[in-house]
């Protein structure tokens, strides 16, 4: 699964940093049936969670009342270089992940 | 011999009235997140204010709506916001996410974009680390819903 995330690369200590991501994933309802009239099985993306240098600042139970190729913003404390890590997993058993790395400056 | 007859009569008319009155009662109550309120918080109070749901006052499509949601919180490790819970009135699934803060995200806020089945009004409760719920909704009005059910 494709991912794009924002997040910046030097931040001073203390600073509280925005944080993007965007995965890409059909977010498949449930309620859709395909052309042979067959109900196409839920499968969305069910929990999203940010560790940053191993510590969960963030995590996001889904379901399919959020729009395909979920977007999420929200933020975190920079307190020490190092590296923001992304991981979600879908209804199907689909895993996948990110990581980006960040500067802390005094 | 026409007293008897009256008389069930009234019985009747008075045993019907008094079924239709609890049926008012419970129907002019009614909160149609009441039900799903109790069984987030689990029965804990929930108090209105300190949440605030950003959402367009009107929304073209359903199929995918912006939306903020930010709690007034200081964020520190005593007192902080440990989980922000969406929830939607006409959605078939009406929890439609549930965010969960660490003491490192510094700020008590989300942004996301949701599907939504026709014109409704949200609710998005916070649970703080002291463990109470406050609460904060937004109505929005939606020009073509997400084909969420069968279509």
């Amino acid at each position: 699964m494709v991912a794009r995330v924002q997040v910046p690369q030097q931040a001073r200590r203390g600073e509280v940093i925005e944080i993007r991501i965007s995965v890409q994933h059909v977010m498949e309802t449930g309620y859709r049936y395909d052309n042979r009239g067959q109900a196409i099985p839920k499968n969305v993306i069910n929990t999203l969670s940010a560790r940053y240098n191993g510590a969960e600042i963030f995590r996001a139970e889904l379901g399919s009342g959020i729009a395909a190729n979920p977007y999420l913003q929200f933020y975190a404390r920079a307190e020490a270089s190092g590296e923001i890590e992304f991981s979600w997993v879908d209804d199907a058993g689909e895993r996948g992940s990110e990581r980006v790395s960040i500067t802390v400056i005094a | 011999m026409p007293a008897p007859a009256r008389r069930r009569f009234l019985s009747v008319f008075a045993s019907l009235a008094a079924g239709l009155l609890p049926i008012r009662a419970v129907r002019a109550q009614s909160d149609p997140f009441a039900s799903l309120v109790r069984e987030v918080t689990g029965g804990a109070p929930v108090w209105p204010g300190r949440v605030k749901v950003d959402i367009p006052l009107l929304a073209d499509n359903g199929h995918s709506v912006p939306l903020k949601v930010s709690v007034a919180s200081p964020m520190t490790a005593v007192d902080h916001v440990r989980s922000i819970i969406l929830l939607s009135e006409k959605n078939p699934r009406p929890v439609i996410a549930k965010f969960h803060f660490g003491p490192g995200a510094g700020r008590a806020e989300v942004a996301t974009r949701v599907r939504l089945n026709g014109a409704q009004r949200l609710l998005a409760l916070a649970q703080f680390s002291d463990g109470s719920f406050w609460s904060g909704g937004a109505e929005v009005v939606v020009t073509e819903s997400a084909c969420l059910d069968e279509s």
